[in-house]
């Protein structure tokens, strides 16, 4: 148990120093001024219940979070100086909390290694060498190509742990980084952090755990309660403080007395034998398929009433989908799951209201706050009206929720949302309770409360509790528990018998036995097969273990950085061909809505007559308006009330009084008058139907004239000449399509670039950002250059679709329009990017984006109005947004037969945008948390 | 179906709503100063266009002609030499240039009739078709008039009395400002709806719901109505405090018939929303098909160009949207003043189109959810 205890603790320097460290988000003080030094070159254990501050702490000293008040020293640097952090962050690694929360799932095993090895800018022939060590040595080696997302909890870690130790950092810190993975995996994770630390025993590691086993096993401990440090030490010097013989109770003593007080070791009664042999749970050669993938394997078993049974196995196991398929969440392939006799049916409300589920992940709404998600709950289950305040008052008792009723969840600590996620399983008082992992990341006080709720739960009210762990000491508590690996059961048996049989009474050596053999059996039936381990090539010793990587790192800007974000953006895009595909042949579909649908070519238009005259003067007049391409004629009016109608439903643009004696009048040559409505809710396309009638009133006047007075009598005046340039059949496509190129080539960039960066802040791998040497700029200009490409890409493919499909011809110079495409593209990118550096959500940055881009590309920047004539904000708008120069230069481009000389003043503005949004953007993204 | 499920359940989305200062703020912003700005930018159709004259002439009649041209349609004309005209054009400086050629006053009195050449920027549609209209009637007006001092001309005897009905000064930002509480209704019962129902998939929420008394018809219809809520609350505000109110538009119709009209259409597209969500696996996904469905939704429907100017399949086939009839709902009403006689079929429309929004997107729900 002490081999991580070798190096003596005591140094003169030590690898962090805390000063009077304090930090609050808004009202909660989550450390108060902290002082404490930590030795180097030795494993320092950080202890503690959840929501202490652990996280909060290890996050300031790895550089990811902002310092409020206090001094932070690592490695002997003031981590509150950005240059310092500059030159230590290097040197430190960071794992944080949450399986591979700082992995990219699509990524496989040996491309997210890959990236970080470039995010500390080691060159190629250095990363292969680092990497081969690292996979070798993890035991990850067999799954190079496999996508992080697809391992498995311990797996995750362990790939974790590589990416964080590719740089030879000198200062590792593990944010819990065995929470939530099987006993195993965790053995084997701290045998490598042992084998680390041999190769290279001058390094310091922080590790902060809920294991206690785990601590006691750590050099130094930082025992921490409510943001403050309650004692330090080596865990013999702890215990010998306290004068217990486990942490576990050594912790709960060092606690000041109110915490401690109601505080006693859960004993579970044992279960009167034979009364109520009724079963509740009953899973029949359970058999559930993803694919080609077995889940869950053949699995049976039977639960009693009141019987409290236990899952354990690795992650991925199957132990959750067994679970969902009990909770009718999932569909058997094969063999059946039965509730108190009755196959599970996910259409039977009566069942679900049975059995209450607590998933793995926290999945109460957290935009509620705790007395919200209890009454919403207790509506959805359709408890009386007036039983529920009694019911949430209850629960809140119970639980012991009373303090956090009006808080929001996530501003709660793990462990009482683990309660609160309990208490909401439990309102309707179901008389089956399917837990899974309810106690992950919970500390021991938290954890023993659970479990006495549960004993009461079992033992008192008769309730089946059915609950997966990885913990021990809970499995011990189990009445029968069930070994689960690979999808199938091992052993399904009392704690006390499976631990006699195997383990010499540890149920842990027995769980890590039988683990082992099923794993050995699986090597033994695969061994045909060329093992995947001698595959791997034989890896000289590291040689590079002494080069300092971080010493090249200090330039302001370094491509390898850059290109390592590039990289990693380009291969998820590859990974998810929907959103490329989407980009791709989205703009080319609204291509051809738009520049079908924007049309002011003026034709058709409907047009009625009120003809009170009916002679064939009238009916001449009508006609000739018909006649033209730009009128259609509808039924004639039959009275004021027909036309009223008629023209309040937009049926009619247009509608013509023809008076009494028209025709007489006009033969007579005497005055009269048409009366014509013109529909002004659309005011342009009044505007043009007001010409069009003007003009061919005129014209007939004209003919009339002509026929009265013989042929040539009347030459006009004058003429007036009108030539239409650039555009000469004044086709609305030509106009519209290259002006649509621009609007496309924005909104579609500019989202997804805005998403790439917001989409890792809501999914937490911007940390890497954060605690990497990488650059603000290396990190937006990285991230940006795959989202350029794609829409060049797009740029050329609806460019060629204006000119061969929509048949607009190009008479300018293609290098010019090309370079304002590229410079325009990076604007849009940009914008993209500067709009997520200061939004959170993806929701957010989708919404702002679509508004930002869309009313001013198509209402300020000429695609219809030209800029010149907009008014007010719109024109201001119009003169500095970039879509307003490139329309100038497509139009002039496609229709003008304009090149690079005559462009000269809208690229510039292009060129000049390109800083100011980079600049801006790189201002405002932020390289810590705050 | 439980009613107090679907009421909770929808209580809880606006509370969730409610918690999200960035989206309310969006919201606010999509309906009152986006609307505002964007209304208060149209300028009228021809608005100080750019005009340059070359006047080789230089006679009384030309510069009668030069002087005729003023705000607010034109600009004040601007001299240049016949050298310029074309580099001004390619440079998209003038959108006109107007030539009146050497001797022009001479041959108009000697009955030669002498051409002048109206040159247009052709690119620049709606202006180059309503503009050179305006030039060609100003010059005509300008030189019939210096001619009828000379010569007894008749005047013409048939008068054709013009008016534009419903927006009598044709008034752009009036219509601008309908077609974009339009559009905000339309973007935002897609976004809202689709994205609490992505956010609760991506939170686990949904899972959780699902294990309770709950049916995908509840947790559904809870969004529509919620969500619907929320935009119809926010249009009706933008109608009456922005539309009516700073921007002072005459609204011709009945507003409740109006809002009654929009909860239908609301009905339709938070459906479409669902549906797109269940489509579109993650945030990044859904953004795009959003766009992709919304663009051409917006761009057809008839509110920006007249549907009968389009080619006839497109017309056909967005009859099966909801924006069409909505759009022609909404101008009906609020700009002329039509009831219920009149919009009846575009009622009926929404609610068919609902209907089979609605079923279509609870079964690739309920597919979606398993």
């Amino acid at each position: 148990m002490s081999e991580l205890s070798q190096a003596a603790p005591v140094r003169p320097e030590p690898v962090v120093r805390l000063d009077a460290v304090s930090l609050s988000y808004g009202s909660t003080r989550a450390l108060d001024s902290i002082m404490l030094d930590i030795p180097s070159a030795c494993v320092v254990g950080l202890i503690g219940p959840d929501g202490v501050g652990k996280s909060s702490l290890l996050s300031l000293v790895a550089g990811a979070r902002e310092i409020q008040a206090g001094q932070v020293h690592v490695l002997g640097d003031d981590m509150a100086d950005a240059a310092h952090r500059r030159r230590t962050c290097p040197r430190i690694a960071y794992m944080p909390q949450g399986l591979g929360k700082n992995l990219y799932p699509t990524l496989s095993v040996f491309e997210n290694v890959d990236f970080f090895g470039r995010l500390f800018g080691q060159d190629r022939h250095e990363r292969e060498q680092r990497i081969a060590v690292l996979l070798r040595d993890t035991g990850l080696s067999p799954f190079v190509d496999r996508p992080a997302g697809k391992l498995s909890g311990g797996m995750k870690q362990k790939l974790g742990l590589c990416c964080a130790l590719i740089h030879d950092p000198d200062l590792l810190i593990l944010d819990e980084p065995t929470t939530g993975v099987d006993p195993l995996s965790r053995r084997q994770f701290w045998q490598l952090i042992e084998n680390i630390r041999e190769s290279r025993p001058r390094m310091s590691v922080i590790v902060a755990t809920a294991y206690m086993e785990e601590a006691a096993r750590f050099a130094w401990l930082v025992a921490m309660d409510d943001g403050r440090v309650l004692a330090t030490g080596t865990p013999s010097g702890l215990l010998r403080r306290t004068d217990t013989d486990n942490l576990d109770a050594a912790f709960i003593k060092l606690l000041p007395e109110e915490r401690r007080r109601g505080h006693k070791e859960v004993l579970i009664p044992p279960r009167g034998t034979g009364l109520d042999e009724e079963i509740a749970i009953e899973a029949n050669h359970l058999t559930v398929k993803f694919g080609d993938f077995t889940a869950v394997d053949d699995v049976s078993f039977r639960i009693s009433r009141g019987e409290i049974f236990g899952f354990l196995g690795s992650n991925g196991c199957g132990k959750t989908t067994t679970m969902k398929v009990l909770t009718g969440l999932l569909p058997a392939s094969a063999g059946e799951a039965r509730l108190f006799g009755h196959e599970v049916d996910p259409r039977d409300m009566n069942v679900r209201a049975r059995v209450g589920y607590m998933s793995q992940a926290f999945s109460l709404y957290s935009e509620l706050t705790v007395r919200q998600n209890l009454e919403l709950h207790a509506r959805l289950f359709r408890l009386p009206a007036d039983t529920i305040a009694g019911r949430v008052q209850e629960m809140v008792t119970r639980f012991d929720l009373a303090a956090a009723i009006d808080a929001l969840p996530d501003a709660l600590p793990l462990g009482v949302r683990q309660r609160l996620s309990l208490a909401v399983a439990m309102i309707h008082a179901p008389d089956i309770l399917i837990l899974d992992e309810p106690t992950s990341g919970v500390d021991p006080i938290a954890r023993d409360r659970l479990w006495q709720i549960l004993s009461d739960l079992s033992r008192k009210d008769g309730v089946t509790i059915f609950v997966s762990t990885h913990f021990m000491n809970e499995a011990e508590r189990c009445d029968r528990i069930s070994l689960m690996h690979a999808g199938k059961v091992l052993i399904s048996d009392t704690p006390e018998r499976i631990a006699a049989e195997r383990g010499n009474g540890n149920l842990e050596q027995a769980f890590v036995a039988y683990l082992q053999d099923a794993i050995d059996r699986a090597a033994t039936a695969t061994a045909a097969a060329p093992s995947a381990q001698a595959t791997v090539p034989e890896v000289p010793p590291p040689a590079v273990e002494e080069r300092r990587s971080s010493g090249r790192l200090l330039g302001a800007f370094n491509p390898r950085r850059m290109f390592a974000y590039t990289q990693r953006e380009a291969l998820e895009l590859q990974r998810d061909p929907i959103r490329a595909t989407l980009a791709i042949v989205g703009s080319l579909i609204l291509m051809f809505v738009m520049g079908y649908g924007i049309n002011t070519d003026v034709e058709n238009l409907a047009f009625a007559v009120l003809d009170h005259d009916e002679t064939t003067i009238s009916r001449d007049y009508a006609l000739q308006i018909s006649g033209s391409r730009f009128f259609t004629e509808h039924a004639p009016i039959t009275s004021y009330d027909d036309l009223d109608r008629r023209m309040r439903s937009g049926e009619l643009s247009l509608a013509l009084e023809l008076p009494p004696g028209f025709g007489r009048d006009v033969a007579r040559g005497s005055n009269t008058q048409i009366g014509a409505w013109i529909d002004g809710s659309n005011p342009s396309r009044a505007e043009t139907v007001r010409g069009y009638a003007q003009a061919m009133h005129t014209t007939w006047l004209a003919q009339r004239a002509r026929e009265l007075s013989g042929t040539g009598a009347t030459t006009a005046a004058f003429r007036v000449e009108v030539r239409f340039l650039y555009n000469p059949d004044v086709k609305s496509i030509v106009a519209m399509a290259p002006a649509v190129i621009p609007i496309l080539l924005l909104m579609i960039p500019a989202i997804l670039a805005a998403l790439s960066v917001v989409r890792e802040k809501e999914l937490g791998s911007i940390i890497n950002f954060y605690v990497t040497p990488v650059t603000r700029l290396e990190f937006l200009l990285g991230k940006q250059i795959p989202y350029v490409a794609l829409a060049m890409l797009n740029f050329f493919l609806l460019t060629a679709f204006a000119v061969f499909v929509f048949r607009v011809p190009f008479t300018g110079s293609f290098p010019a329009f090309t370079a304002g495409a590229c410079l325009y593209v990076i604007i849009s990118t940009a914008m993209g990017l500067l709009i997520s550096s200061f939004l959170n959500s993806q929701i957010a940055a989708i919404f702002a984006t679509a508004l930002l881009t869309m009313i001013p590309a198509t209402q300020y920047s000429g695609l219809v109005d030209s800029v010149s004539s907009l008014q007010g904000v719109g024109a201001i708008v119009g003169r500095i947004y970039p879509t307003a120069h490139f329309i100038t230069i497509t139009r002039g481009t496609f229709s003008k037969g304009l090149g690079f000389e005559d462009l000269t003043a809208p690229l510039l503005a292009l060129i000049v945008t390109v800083p100011v949004l980079l600049g801006l953007g790189t201002l405002l993204l932020r390289k810590q948390a705050n | 179906m439980q009613v107090s499920n679907i009421v909770q359940l929808g209580l809880k989305e606006l509370r969730g709503l409610s918690r999200d200062p960035a989206l309310l703020v969006l919201i606010v912003y999509a309906f009152t100063l986006s609307i505002y700005t964007s209304s208060r930018a149209q300028p009228e159709t021809l608005n100080r266009a750019a005009l340059a004259i070359v006047d080789e002439d230089n006679s009384p009649v030309s510069t009668r002609i030069i002087t005729a041209f003023n705000p607010p349609y034109f600009s004040i004309p601007r001299l240049v030499s016949q050298a310029d005209v074309m580099e001004r054009l390619d440079a998209g400086l003038d959108i006109f240039a107007l030539n009146i050629p050497p001797n022009f006053q001479r041959d108009l009195l000697a009955g030669r009739s002498p051409t002048i050449q109206l040159n247009v920027d052709a690119t620049r549609m709606s202006q180059a078709f309503t503009g050179s209209g305006y030039i060609q009637s100003i010059t005509t007006g300008e030189v019939t008039e210096f001619l009828s001092r000379y010569r007894s001309g008749a005047a013409p005897p048939i008068d054709l009395a013009l008016r534009a009905r419903f927006n009598p000064e044709l008034n752009k930002s009036w219509f601008s400002s309908i077609n974009n509480i339009i559009s905000s209704v339309t973007m935002l019962s897609i976004i809202l709806t689709g994205a609490a129902l992505i956010r609760e998939r991506e939170h686990g929420t949904i899972e959780h719901l699902l294990v309770m008394p709950v049916t995908p018809f509840e947790i559904m219809a809870s969004k529509i109505w919620s969500m619907g809520l929320v935009v119809l609350v926010a249009s009706a505000v933008a109608l009456i405090l922005v539309v009516q109110g700073l921007l002072a538009v005459k609204i011709a119709g009945s507003i409740p018939l109006f809002l009654f009209g929009a909860a239908l259409y609301l009905f339709a597209m938070t459906s479409l929303g669902v549906f797109l969500a269940t489509v579109g696996g993650s945030m990044p996904q859904f953004g795009l098909l959003m766009m992709l469905i919304l663009m051409p939704l917006q761009m057809l429907s008839g509110a920006t160009t007249p549907r009968e100017s389009m080619p006839e399949i497109i017309q056909n086939i967005m009859l099966a949207a909801p924006n069409t009839h909505f759009v022609i709902l909404a101008q009906a009403i609020l700009f002329r003043g039509a009831g219920l006689g009149v919009i009846w079929p575009q009622l009926a429309a929404l609610i068919a189109i609902g209907a089979v929004l609605f079923s279509f997107s609870l079964w690739r729900f309920r597919r979606f959810v398993r």
